[in-house]
């Protein structure tokens, strides 16, 4: 096992490499001056050299990736050129918005699309089952956005003046500050030192935040905010890891052993949950995992309807204004969580099914 | 005898691949509404200027007594005969919606067929050669594409026409680039599975070059799943695409592209929702008619599931 978690971790070195490699490249070659996309097009030609030396952008390419890769490993992303900031600070104000809102819609995505799958399967062509097919195969097809679109038009505006009524913008209403925990614990912290900033990462993560705090009403402010755009984000997840369980879950009723655990007269729901549902867990663990990639790429456009600022939207917008170290940072840490979810993903094989020897 | 050959003959026609497959489509449920979906929509493309009552990029000011962005007003239902009709309502550059959305179907469907069709011949290549060949050709080829697919789709999309520059042609690249690796996948797997097959051997042994053996003895194994593959992916591209003009990087204004549509009218989703809601439900309807089809072929093809037909 841990030599197998060592080999994979190994393996992924040269994916992560070439990912550097791409967005590096990728990152040089969107047309256009980053100095007068910048400073303007009326720049001059002595305030872009001072610009271009400023930000190391005189240097031959590969001198430039070379201090990059070093800059890296040191974890270092850069300054952005936009804002005159650190990446990495950039990212850890905004890492945790998209996290908050990809993790609570794979969380939705799971808690209601594992129990329809089943269902589904168990209750095979039953209204039941129709309804839930019906309704997966519309949720794949959907556009994001214009769900989300939708949402915010039903909730937002339809049911304004009801209980139901949700905020179609931001991640917390204007007035309302969700202090950070560690003021709050009385915590001294000095400000742009990696504990500050380990800290305020998870103080941004607002739910956390106002759990850990006992501050009720930023918590039921966060959620209300987050409810719309999560809704809209798992949608497709949630009908995709349907889907998957219900196939595999068919798959395995039709078992031997399945029968022979019937005709031992064991309780119907045992037959299900110990020997039917366990051992379908393993597509459906294996399509969760790629999830995460679908939820980034959605959370782009999410995040961009529903005004938050996540790590997706300051990406669309860094790429549309050639800000490279804040694309190259964002694609690099995006696409890394990407491969060590992944990576998890197989390694919790063992766990769901014991006959699987990772070596 | 010669009767008797010939009844050979028409029972082994009668149960080729083909023919059990076509049948077993016609059992399935999805597969029927797919392909009628499908159907309606290329008749829709076909002769969306019979269909569409309007020019989809003329400005009607001054040609009708309208405003920009007038809620639907359709006869039958109560609206007044003495106002212009327009299922759909108008736009915010005051032009008719419905007519928009008719010919947005003949790019949404060149979309998805042009990007899947290269994506396809490209992966088939790629795959091809890496399963045929193996040993460090199937590494290096099989790592970069493990490198392309470490990218959420979209975002890495997002990219490539940050680089090409916007317009629907670019990102109809970018995204036929990022879906090369599942069919280069799907290809290498099929010529893996059958490569060291005795018919194979066979071919070989009789001095078959590789070019013959791989196309004539190996790829059409990999043609089912290829298909299934193929069209749940025009789903995925077109769905894909209208994201990309959505944020702006596909096609332009005013070419009439449901993502585009979307995109301009976003902000107006509290006044005008139908300009919102047509283009959507037209580019849902279009991804919905593929997943089905591809879900319906799927069955028919995969000879264990349609086992579970029977059984089931």
């Amino acid at each position: 096992m841990t030599q197998y978690t060592i080999r994979r971790l190994l393996l992924a070195i040269p994916v992560l490499l070439g990912i550097l490699i791409v967005t590096f490249a990728l990152a040089r070659m969107i047309p256009g001056d980053p100095c007068k996309a910048m400073l303007g097009e009326k720049a001059t030609v002595q305030v872009c050299e001072r610009f271009n030396e400023q930000y190391g952008l005189n240097k031959p390419i590969p001198v430039q990736f070379w201090i990059y890769m070093k800059d890296i490993v040191r974890g270092d992303f850069g300054e952005s050129i936009r804002f005159s900031r650190p990446v990495t600070t950039i990212l850890i104000e905004r890492l945790p918005t998209t996290i908050e809102l990809g993790s609570i819609a794979l969380f939705l995505a799971i808690l209601i699309g594992i129990p329809a799958g089943v269902i589904s399967a168990l209750r095979r062509n039953s209204i039941m089952d129709v309804v839930v097919m019906v309704g997966a195969n519309m949720g794949v097809s959907m556009p994001v956005y214009w769900l989300g679109l939708m949402l915010a038009y039903l909730f937002a505006l339809k049911f304004k003046g009801t209980p139901f009524w949700l905020p179609p913008t931001g991640r917390i209403s204007a007035g309302l500050v969700a202090v950070p925990f560690y003021e709050v614990f009385g915590w001294e912290v000095q400000a742009e030192t990696l504990k500050y900033h380990f800290l305020e990462f998870f103080a941004n993560l607002y739910i956390f935040n106002s759990i850990i705090t006992g501050d009720w009403e930023v918590l039921k402010d966060a959620v209300q905010h987050l409810i719309l755009p999560s809704m809209a984000l798992s949608t497709i997840s949630l009908a995709i890891i349907a889907r998957m369980t219900r196939s595999s879950m068919l798959e395995v009723l039709q078992q031997d052993y399945v029968r022979t655990a019937r005709a031992k007269g064991l309780m119907e729901r045992k037959v299900i949950m110990k020997h039917a549902f366990r051992n379908a867990l393993l597509p459906v663990v294996t399509i969760i995992g790629l999830q995460v990639g679908t939820l980034f790429a959605g959370a782009v456009l999410t995040e961009s309807i529903f005004g938050l600022a996540g790590v997706g939207r300051m990406l669309f917008e860094a790429i549309t204004a050639r800000d490279f170290p804040i694309i190259q940072g964002f694609t690099i840490v995006i696409a890394a969580g990407y491969v060590f979810v992944n990576l998890i993903v197989d390694l919790s094989y063992v766990f769901i099914d014991p006959r699987i020897r990772l070596e | 005898m010669a009767p008797e050959l010939s009844v050979k003959q028409k029972d082994y026609r009668s149960n080729s691949l083909w023919r059990l497959t076509l049948r077993r489509i016609c059992k399935q449920r999805s597969a029927i509404i797919g392909l009628t979906l499908l159907g309606i929509l290329i008749l829709t493309a076909i002769f969306a200027p019979l269909i569409a009552s309007y020019d989809p990029e003329k400005v009607l000011i001054g040609v009708e007594d309208i405003k920009k962005r007038q809620a639907p007003c359709i006869h039958v239902l109560g609206c007044p005969e003495d106002e212009p009709q327009h299922i759909m309502g108008t736009d915010g550059n005051v032009r008719d919606e419905f007519s928009r959305v008719i010919y947005g179907s003949r790019l949404s469907l060149l979309v998805g067929f042009s990007t899947v069709g290269f994506a396809i011949t490209v992966g088939t290549l790629l795959g091809a050669v890496a399963g045929y060949l193996g040993g460090w050709v199937d590494n290096v080829i099989m790592r970069l594409l493990d490198v392309l697919m470490a990218f959420p789709s979209l975002l890495l999309a997002i990219a490539i026409v940050s680089v090409l520059g916007p317009g629907l042609q670019n990102a109809l690249l970018a995204i036929a680039i990022v879906s090369i690796p599942i069919y280069a996948r799907v290809v290498r797997a099929s010529v893996l599975s059958v490569k060291e097959q005795a018919y194979v051997s066979a071919s070989k042994a009789l001095g078959a070059s590789h070019f013959h053996i791989l196309v004539r003895r190996i790829l059409p194994n990999s043609i089912p799943p290829l298909i299934v593959q193929g069209t749940l992916g025009v789903g995925t591209a077109i769905l894909d695409a209208a994201a990309l003009s959505f944020l702006g990087l596909g096609a332009q204004p005013p070419t009439p592209e449901w993502g585009t549509m979307l995109g301009s009218e976003r902000n107006q989703v509290f006044t005008a929702p139908h300009l919102v809601f047509f283009p959507g439900i037209a580019i849902m309807l279009t991804v919905l008619a593929f997943n089905l089809m591809g879900d319906g072929l799927r069955d028919a093809i995969d000879p264990r599931l349609s086992q579970d037909v029977k059984t089931g």
